[in-house]
């Protein structure tokens, strides 16, 4: 089948980038997108930012530019989810029951938010953020003055809660942590995230959770695990997500934690073999990353759905050539994860996985004001996060390099 | 050649772009952003790689 396209499943900024990716290494046949939404690839990080404080922002403000590479021989097949993979006839079946034969198929499926912990009894007013369609519900829902009760306290709640107060609504983190990010950042610079938000007059209740929701046809009050009830008219559940893999069950390929793959971000199945026409990418796909160790990981920072992506497109290019893609796959891939969140005046800005860290050590300035925090993992530096001063948190992008004995 | 244009009301002065192509991107002493207006066809894969990075997707391109 060799007139079948490049099948790329999720229309995401992962399976944008890994696209151009397999373009620039010269694949000049079909490409097809089999996207759940119903918008063409945009970037997500607005909608906890700009676009959930500014009405009237829809996806023309986030939408990625289609580079010249993509005009032609590429089918975009939106508001239809894979609903099955068949690897051994090469095809994936759509939610209406149609084929979508493939020559190489990339998975870029992403997350979903995790739902209501306790049961929702079809109560309104209840959020979770995702898509865009998510964002602009949200948004007509944080009108000044509502109560706005988040549950979550990673980068995804803090951003939302910042946006909300600078709306005027009034806003409660609950979270079962001690300190807001306090498994990205560490306790230092979460509490000083926690004393932030504090000023912005956002209330913290932690070590807590939801107990049970009180409302007619939407949620009015949500009573906490500690017992305090709060008055709430928009619930926010923002306590992380789950891969989209379901559509890949019984499809041989190892999905017990996302999509396993390999260094060439080529799909593992569940008998350890690898499956040189299968790939993943962005924030579905799990692999090691040699800069830190050999553990498989799935990493969410925005920059890696840019690194897989062009990385799996080199392989498929040359998969899809003919040529011998090992030499290309063992060549080994430590991408540098970065990330950053906005909240209130404070930019954060990292680099590495600061979640492995056993000890954290301030570098430079004061938490309260600007500062760079050191992460370490025994001796080994594993990552680095700022409140601004970049130039300096940028500087040590070359301090992070593969140990002598890899590669 | 290719032309750039920042949305400076977007960038954040992250610096991502610095990295990609720092022929054309740079932070100043102050960490603020100054750019190249233009540059040659030949590094349009450094100047969309910057674009790519940049979290505010700032970066415009276009080839004239
Ligand atoms: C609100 C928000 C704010 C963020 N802010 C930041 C930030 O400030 N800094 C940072 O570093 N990172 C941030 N991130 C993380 C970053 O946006 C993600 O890492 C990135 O979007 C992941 O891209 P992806 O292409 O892997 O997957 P996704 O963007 O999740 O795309 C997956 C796509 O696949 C589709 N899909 C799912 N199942 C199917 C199916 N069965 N069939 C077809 N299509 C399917 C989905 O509908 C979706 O369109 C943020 C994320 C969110 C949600
Ligand atoms: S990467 Fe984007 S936000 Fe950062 S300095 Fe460059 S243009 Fe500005």
């Amino acid at each position: 089948m060799t007139d079948a396209p490049l099948l790329i499943v999720g229309a995401s900024m992962a399976g944008l980038r890994t696209a151009e990716g397999a373009r620039r290494a010269g694949y000049d046949g079909p490409i097809e997108f089999l996207g759940a939404e119903a918008h063409a690839p945009y970037n997500r990080p607005p909608l906890s930012k700009e676009l959930l404080q500014t009405e009237g922002h829809g996806h023309d403000e986030v939408a990625f530019p289609i580079r010249s590479a993509l005009e032609q021989g590429v089918t975009w097949t939106l508001g239809r989810a894979a609903a099955s993979l068949d690897a051994e006839r090469r095809v994936v079946v759509d939610e209406a029951g149609v084929e979508h034969p493939y020559s190489s198929l990339v998975i870029a499926t992403g997350l979903r938010p995790k739902p209501l912990p306790i049961p929702s009894h079809g109560l309104g007013g209840i959020h979770v953020l995702r898509t865009l369609d998510d964002a602009v519900g949200l948004r007509s829902a944080l009108r000044p003055g509502a109560n706005v009760v988040i549950l979550g306290s990673g980068f995804v709640g803090c951003e939302i809660a910042a946006t909300a107060a600078k709306n005027g609504c009034s806003v409660s983190i609950v979270t079962q942590s001690a300190v807001p990010l306090d498994r990205a950042l560490g306790p230092e610079l979460g509490g000083e995230v926690r004393r932030r938000h504090e000023a912005h007059g956002v209330r913290f209740f932690t070590r807590d959770g939801l107990f049970g929701l009180v409302g007619e046809t939407a949620v009015e009050r949500v009573i906490l695990t500690s017992g305090v009830m709060l008055e709430c008219d928009v619930l926010v559940v923002a306590i992380g997500s789950d891969p989209n893999t379901e559509w890949l069950q019984g499809s041989g390929l190892d999905v017990s934690d996302g999509v396993l793959v390999d260094a060439g971000l080529r799909a593992i199945g569940v008998d350890g073999v690898v499956r040189p026409d299968v790939f993943a990418v962005g924030d579905v796909a799990r692999y090691p990353n040699p800069l830190f160790d050999d553990v498989p990981r799935r990493v969410e920072h925005w920059n890696l759905p840019t690194e897989t992506g062009k990385r799996a497109g080199q392989l498929i290019a040359a998969h899809l050539r003919g040529d011998d893609c090992e030499p290309l796959a063992a060549a080994g891939f430590a991408p540098l994860p970065s990330f950053w969140s906005d909240q209130y005046d404070m930019h954060l800005l990292a680099f590495g996985m600061t979640y492995l860290a056993d000890r954290r050590e301030l570098v430079a300035g004061s938490l309260d004001d600007e500062c760079v925090v050191e992460y370490f993992r025994g001796e080994t530096l594993v990552g680095v996060c700022g409140i601004g001063m970049r130039s300096l948190v940028q500087s040590y992008r070359s301090r992070f390099s593969m140990p002598s004995a890899t590669v | 050649m290719i032309k750039i244009d920042v949305d400076m009301n977007k960038c954040q002065h992250y610096g991502q772009c610095v990295f990609e192509a720092p022929e054309v991107f740079q932070l100043n002493a102050d960490d603020k952003l100054e750019y190249k207006a233009e540059a040659p066809d030949e590094m349009l894969a450094d100047l969309e790689a910057a674009a790519d990075v940049c979290p505010m997707q700032a970066i415009m391109l276009t080839r004239e």
